[in-house]
C-alpha cells in the first residue's frame, strides 16, 4: 500500500514510519505544520510542533531513505482545533483538543488529502490497535501497554477512517519502542515524550485562555445559591477542580469544595462538597462509532479522561447521542469532555459529554 | 525513482565542468592568499586573476568586485552597509526605498534595519506584471529626497524571473543623487548584465545561479560608493568585508561567469524557445494555467529567459509539487519556504495576486536542460494538477 508516514519528530511516529516500511509498505513522511507561526526550536518538553520537530522528523526520513514533506494544515488546526478549543471553553465545557485533532485533522484533512494524492492509507505513532475481522472489517483496541494507551484520543474515528488508518505500536511496550528507536539509530530515540496540549507549549491553559477570552469577572455560589467568592472568568473552571478556587469563606467542617457547575451564560460558577460531585448518568452527544452502532442496552466499559478509569456501564445509543448509565459513580466529569465506550479492549465508539447527573440519588456512593 | 527532470536551476544550477575542474584543482593546493610567502603569493594570483576575469564579465573594473560568501551576505552588506555609511555622512538620511518584491536577502535587511536602527522603509509595489516602474521609485524619493539612504530594486525577480528597468531606475534616483542597489543574482550570466552602463552603485551577483559552486559570490561596488563593514577582522576585500579569501570559490565564479557571458546570447535564445514551448505545453493541457508576470513568446528581455511561472487555478503549490516530485520532476512553488510550509509569496500578494486561489509552480531551466525535461513536465502535469485538484476539493 501507498502510506503516509505522519511524522511529529518524536520517537515513536519514527519507529511507526520504520515499521510501515518493514512491511513492505511503500511510505512517505508528512509533517504536519499546525502553528501559523511555529518557533524555531523546542523550548519544553511539551510541544511537538516547532521547527526543529519537523527537522529531527526529517532526519528520521533521510534515514529510511523515504521522501518527506511538510504539509501545512495551519488553517485547518486553527479553525477545527483551537478555535474549538476557545469556543468550548467559553461555553462552559472542557474539551480535549487531541481527540479532536485526530477527528478533525489527522483522519480527516490529512486522511482526505493523503487518498486525493494517491495514498491508501495514514500510518501514526499512536499506541492502540488494529485488529482485522475476517470479513475485512476492522476494530480499534487497546495498546497492549495500558499505561501509554492512546485508544481513547481515537475513540472519534468512524469505520471508514479505521478502515484507512495504521498504528503500528500498539503491539509493543514504550520502552520497547525506545529501544528499538536507539536500535535503527534514530537520533530522536531518547528525545522526552511531549505532554499536555500542543498549542500551549508553556502549559499555562488559563493564561492563554484568558489571553483570548479576557477577563469576566463573576461570582462563586454554593449550592445554596450564596456567594462565597469571586472569579475571573467562568472558562478558567473545570467540573471536579479543586485548587485555584481562592473563596473567601471555607466550610464549616473545613472540608475541601470542588467545582460542580460552570454556568458561562450566568457566568457564575456553583462549588460544593465532594459529595455533591459524584455522577451516575452521562448524557452524550456527536456519537461517532468505530463499528455498527451498538444495539440496544449494552454493557460497555466508559472512560471519561485521557488517562482515567474505565469504570463498569451500561449504554443505549440512539441517533447522534447516546445514554450512558454507570454502575457505581464518578467524580469530575465535566462537559465537553468525551466518553469513549469500551467492550473489553475494543473502541465501541465516543461521544461529547453534554451533560452528567446523578440518576440514582438513593444508591449508596461508590465513586 | 525515474530519472530526474531537473527543472529548478533558479534554486541553484549544476556546477558546469569547467568550473568543477578549477574549484577541485584549488581545493587540492595550499595557501592563505593573505601569506606573503610564494604559496600565498600563488593563491592571491589566483584570486586576482578571478577577480579581473569576474569585471570582465560584469562590466566592472577590479577594484569594484568584492568577494562575499553569496548573495545574501552582498545583499546584507549593500543595504545596510550603504545605509550606515549614508546616514553616518548626514544624520537625516533614514529612509531606504525597497521594492515590495525582492529577495528575503534584501526584504529582512530593510525590516531588521527598520525594527532595530531607526531606519524608516518605504516599499515600492510592481505593477500586474510584477513590474518596478521608474516613476513609482521616483514618487517614493520625491516625497523627502533629503532622507533617502539608499534604493534597492532587483535586476530580475527570483520567483516570477521579471526583468526590472533597472537603467530607468538609476535615472531618477541619479536625479538627486541618491545611490542605487540592485540584487542581480538571477540575471547575471543570463540576460545582458553590465555594471558600468547600469551606473548602479551596487550590484549583488553569486555564482551558483550561473554553474559555479555554492559560497561565493560578491557585491560589485562603485569606487567612492559609501559603505561601511558589517562584519570586522582582517578587511582582506576593501576593508569592508573580513574573511580569508576563499580562492577555489572565486576561480569558479570566474570561469562559469566568463562561459555564461560568452555563451549568453545563444542560450539565452535556446532557453527562451525551451521555455515559451514549456509555457505554451502548459496552457494546452489546461486553458485556465496562466503565466505569472510578463510574457510574451521569444521574449526573453523582461522575462529570464529559464523561468516559467505558472499559476494553476483551484490547487496549491504544495501539492503540485509533491505529486511532479514523485514523477521524478525538481520544480519550486516560487514561494517563501519556513520550514518546509509554504505560503502565498509576498511577491505575489504584492503583484495582486489573491490569496489561496491558485498553486504557484515556478520552472526553471538552465544549462543541461533539454527537450526531453520540458517533455518529461508536461507528461506529468496532467495528472499532477488532476490529483492536486482532488486534494485541493477535500481541503
Amino acid at each position: 500500500m501507498r502510506v503516509v508516514a505522519a511524522m511529529s519528530g518524536g520517537v515513536d511516529s519514527a519507529v511507526a514510519a520504520a515499521r510501515m516500511l518493514d512491511a513492505g509498505h511503500e511510505v512517505v513522511g508528512v509533517h504536519l505544520a499546525l502553528s501559523q507561526n511555529a518557533s524555531r526550536l523546542r523550548e519544553s518538553a511539551r510541544g511537538c510542533c516547532t521547527i526543529e520537530d519537523a527537522g529531527d522528523a526529517r532526519r528520521v526520513a533521510d534515514r529510511l531513505g523515504i521522501p518527506f514533506y511538510v504539509w501545512d494544515l495551519a488553517d485547518r488546526f486553527r479553525r477545527d482545533v483551537v478555535e474549538d478549543f476557545v469556543a468550548e471553553y467559553a461555553a462552559g465545557r472542557t474539551p480535549n483538543p487531541c481527540l479532536r485533532c485526530n477527528e478533525k485533522i489527522k483522519f480527516a484533512a490529512l486522511l482526505d488529502r493523503a487518498v486525493a494524492l494517491g495514498f491508501d492509507a495514514v500510518a501514526t505513532g499512536h499506541y492502540a490497535q488494529v485488529v482485522e475481522n475476517a470479513d475485512g472489517t476492522r476494530e480499534l483496541h487497546r495498546a497492549v501497554d495500558t499505561a501509554k494507551d492512546q485508544s481513547y484520543v481515537l475513540g472519534v474515528l468512524t469505520a471508514d477512517q479505521l478502515a484507512r488508518a495504521f498504528f503500528p505500536l500498539g503491539d509493543t511496550t514504550k520502552p520497547a519502542i525506545r529501544a528499538e528507536a536507539a536500535s535503527r539509530g534514530f537520533a530522536v530515540a531518547k528525545k522526552p515524550d511531549s505532554h499536555d496540549i500542543c498549542f500551549i507549549p508553556d502549559g499555562d491553559t488559563q493564561g492563554w485562555l484568558e489571553r483570548r477570552l479576557g477577563q469576566q469577572p463573576g461570582e462563586i455560589v454554593d449550592a445554596g445559591g450564596e456567594v462565597v467568592g469571586r472569579h475571573t472568568g467562568a472558562y478558567r473552571f473545570t467540573v471536579g477542580q479543586r485548587r485555584g478556587l481562592g473563596l473567601d469563606r471555607s466550610t464549616l467542617d473545613g472540608s475541601p469544595r470542588f467545582v460542580t457547575q460552570v454556568d458561562p451564560v450566568r457566568n457564575v460558577v456553583t462549588v460544593g462538597t465532594v459529595d455533591l460531585l459524584g455522577v451516575d448518568a452521562i448524557e452524550g452527544d456527536h456519537a461517532l462509532w468505530c463499528g455498527p452502532p451498538p444495539d440496544g442496552v449494552v454493557e460497555v466499559g466508559a472512560q471519561v479522561r485521557a488517562h482515567g478509569e474505565e469504570v463498569p456501564a451500561t449504554a443505549w445509543a440512539d441517533g447522534d447521542t447516546v445514554q450512558v448509565r454507570l454502575d457505581g459513580r464518578l467524580r469530575g466529569v465535566a462537559p465537553g469532555q468525551s466518553v469513549v465506550l469500551y467492550d473489553r479492549t475494543r473502541v465501541v465508539g465516543s461521544a461529547t459529554i453534554a451533560r452528567a447527573f446523578l440518576d440514582r440519588p438513593a444508591d449508596r456512593a461508590t465513586g | 525513482m525515474p530519472d530526474l527532470v531537473y527543472l529548478d536551476h533558479a534554486a541553484t544550477t549544476p556546477l558546469t565542468p569547467a568550473a568543477r575542474s578549477a574549484v577541485s584543482e584549488e581545493l587540492g593546493r595550499v595557501g592563505n592568499p593573505s601569506s606573503l610567502h610564494g604559496r600565498g603569493r600563488a593563491a592571491r594570483s589566483v584570486v586576482e586573476e578571478s577577480r579581473e576575469a569576474l569585471a570582465t564579465a560584469l562590466g566592472a573594473h577590479p577594484s569594484e568586485v568584492v568577494f562575499t560568501s553569496g548573495g545574501t551576505e552582498a545583499d546584507n552588506l549593500a543595504v545596510e552597509g550603504s545605509f550606515r555609511a549614508r546616514r553616518a555622512a548626514d544624520p537625516r538620511r533614514v529612509r531606504l526605498i525597497v521594492s515590495a518584491i525582492e529577495h528575503h536577502a534584501v526584504l529582512e535587511t530593510a525590516e531588521h534595519l527598520e525594527a532595530h536602527d531607526g531606519a524608516e522603509v518605504t516599499w515600492v509595489s510592481p505593477d500586474a506584471d510584477g513590474v518596478i516602474s521608474p516613476y513609482a521609485v521616483r514618487s517614493a524619493i520625491a516625497s523627502d529626497p533629503a532622507s533617502v539612504g539608499v534604493v534597492s530594486v532587483m535586476w530580475a525577480n527570483n520567483e516570477t524571473g521579471v526583468v526590472q528597468p533597472v537603467r530607468a531606475i538609476v535615472d531618477v534616483a541619479a536625479e538627486f543623487g541618491i545611490p542605487v542597489h540592485s540584487d542581480a543574482v538571477q540575471a547575471f550570466g543570463h540576460v545582458p548584465v553590465d555594471f558600468g552602463v547600469s551606473g548602479l552603485d551596487f550590484m549583488t551577483v553569486t555564482a551558483h545561479k550561473l554553474g559555479g559552486p555554492i559560497g561565493v559570490g560578491a557585491l560589485v561596488a562603485r569606487r567612492g560608493a559609501e559603505l561601511a563593514p558589517l562584519s570586522h577582522g582582517g578587511g582582506q576585500e576593501r576593508d569592508v568585508r573580513s574573511g580569508t579569501l576563499n580562492a577555489a570559490g572565486a576561480r569558479g565564479f570566474a570561469v562559469a561567469a566568463t562561459d555564461a557571458v560568452a555563451t549568453l546570447t545563444e542560450e539565452s535564445a535556446r532557453l527562451t524557445a525551451l521555455r515559451d514551448r514549456l509555457i505554451r505545453g502548459a496552457m494546452a493541457v489546461d486553458p485556465t494555467i496562466t503565466v505569472t508576470g510578463a510574457w510574451e513568446g521569444a521574449d526573453g528581455i523582461h522575462r529570464l529567459p529559464g523561468n516559467a511561472h505558472l499559476l494553476v487555478p483551484d490547487c496549491d503549490g504544495e501539492a503540485l509539487l509533491y505529486l511532479l516530485d514523485a514523477a521524478g520532476i525538481a520544480c519550486s512553488t516560487g514561494a517563501a519556504c519556513r520550514a518546509g510550509v509554504t505560503r502565498q509569496s509576498h511577491v505575489l500578494t504584492a503583484m495582486g495576486v489573491p490569496d489561496g486561489a491558485a498553486g504557484a509552480l515556478r520552472l526553471t531551466l538552465g544549462h543541461t536542460s533539454t527537450d526531453t525535461d520540458v517533455d518529461a513536465f508536461l507528461a506529468a502535469l496532467p495528472g499532477a494538477v488532476a490529483g492536486a485538484r482532488r486534494a485541493f476539493a477535500v481541503t
